[in-house]
């Protein structure tokens, strides 16, 4: 049987992941990245926010596209959960509405790699009950 | 909500809102008394008597992006469901505990579902935010505190993917170890 890693392991791992951060260059700040947050309230984890969430940064992972995905409270869009926002680097934030996992793979592969918007997006003039 | 899990996941994010720096996220089996608890301790703002009594009313909220607040209720009905209970104790600016017992044997507790999944949403953030997640069965106890992990990493981020990785296969061979149940 294998032995359950530990701490003692992570020190090792924690070894060889900063030598390769520190060949990559320092200019890696955040308000440079892609950004994703996730709507993450209870509205949203009904709606299965979680495998969206989780589907984001596996997907983002496997392609190699440096992004930050993040959770967020709620944006008053439940009727639409799961919803997300997406900051590309000078671009005004968009969100979209229902993403599932096939609308997550759509908005990788046009919005984020090709900057083409999808449908699904839920305009800014749209307010909440309150207004 | 249909995972135990996904509650989980859903009462810490009222940790996080009230600002808190340390959650303690407890999960306690005890089959012989017929106990299931899960138990969320935070540091934050906690809240005084009024907001203590209306903490469980779906209708109220502290958001402004909405009216209404399903996240305690709804963890509370799922409980009693199961023949258990939920209390929530809390001091304002020292924190809250809220507790959920659920009938261990009871057909309609649900079950825990991807458990390790959501604490790695909640531990793999940017955030500052520090948690001791602990977990008891009959046949052992695991702890794991972000607050040794961060020391360890260093200056690595908790939130780098290979690190991810690492700690989804930790937490996973370490609660095989215990035998949790479903």
């Amino acid at each position: 049987m294998n032995k359950i890693k530990s701490l003692a392991d992570l020190r090792k791992l924690q070894n060889e992941v900063q030598s390769k951060i520190k060949l990559r260059e320092k200019g890696d700040n955040p308000d440079k990245l892609v950004q994703i947050k996730v709507s993450m309230a209870t509205c949203g984890i009904a709606s299965g926010a979680k495998e969206t969430m989780t589907f984001f940064i596996d997907e983002l992972e496997h392609q190699g596209i440096d992004a930050v995905v993040t959770q967020t409270g709620c944006m008053g869009y439940c009727y639409a959960e799961p919803t997300i926002e997406l900051i590309i680097p000078g671009q005004a934030p968009v969100v979209y509405g229902y993403v599932t996992k096939a609308k997550a793979q759509e908005i990788i592969d046009k919005h984020i790699k090709l900057n083409q918007m999808v449908d699904g997006i839920i305009p800014v003039n749209y307010s909440s009950i309150d207004n | 909500m249909k995972d135990l899990s996904l509650h989980i996941l859903d009462i810490v994010q009222n940790s996080i809102r009230a600002k808190a720096q340390l959650i303690e996220i407890e999960i306690d089996e005890r089959p012989e008394n017929d106990q299931y608890i899960i138990t969320v301790t935070d540091d934050g703002t906690g809240m005084n008597e009024e907001g203590l009594k209306r903490a469980i009313d779906p209708f109220y909220t502290s958001r402004t992006t909405r009216k209404v607040g399903l996240g305690l209720s709804l963890f509370k009905q799922n409980a009693e469901q199961t023949g258990g209970s939920l209390h929530i104790e809390s001091v304002l600016n020292k924190g809250t505990k809220v507790t959920a017992t659920f009938g261990f044997h009871h057909l309609d507790r649900p079950i825990m579902g991807d458990l390790v999944g959501c604490l790695l949403i909640l531990i793999c953030s940017p955030g500052k935010t520090n948690y001791v997640f602990k977990y008891r069965t009959p046949s052992g106890e695991y702890v794991l505190d972000t607050r040794e992990i961060r020391k360890t990493l260093e200056d690595v981020p908790i939130d780098n993917p290979e690190v991810r990785i690492f700690l989804k296969e930790m937490i996973e061979e370490n609660l095989e170890e215990i035998h949790i149940s479903e």
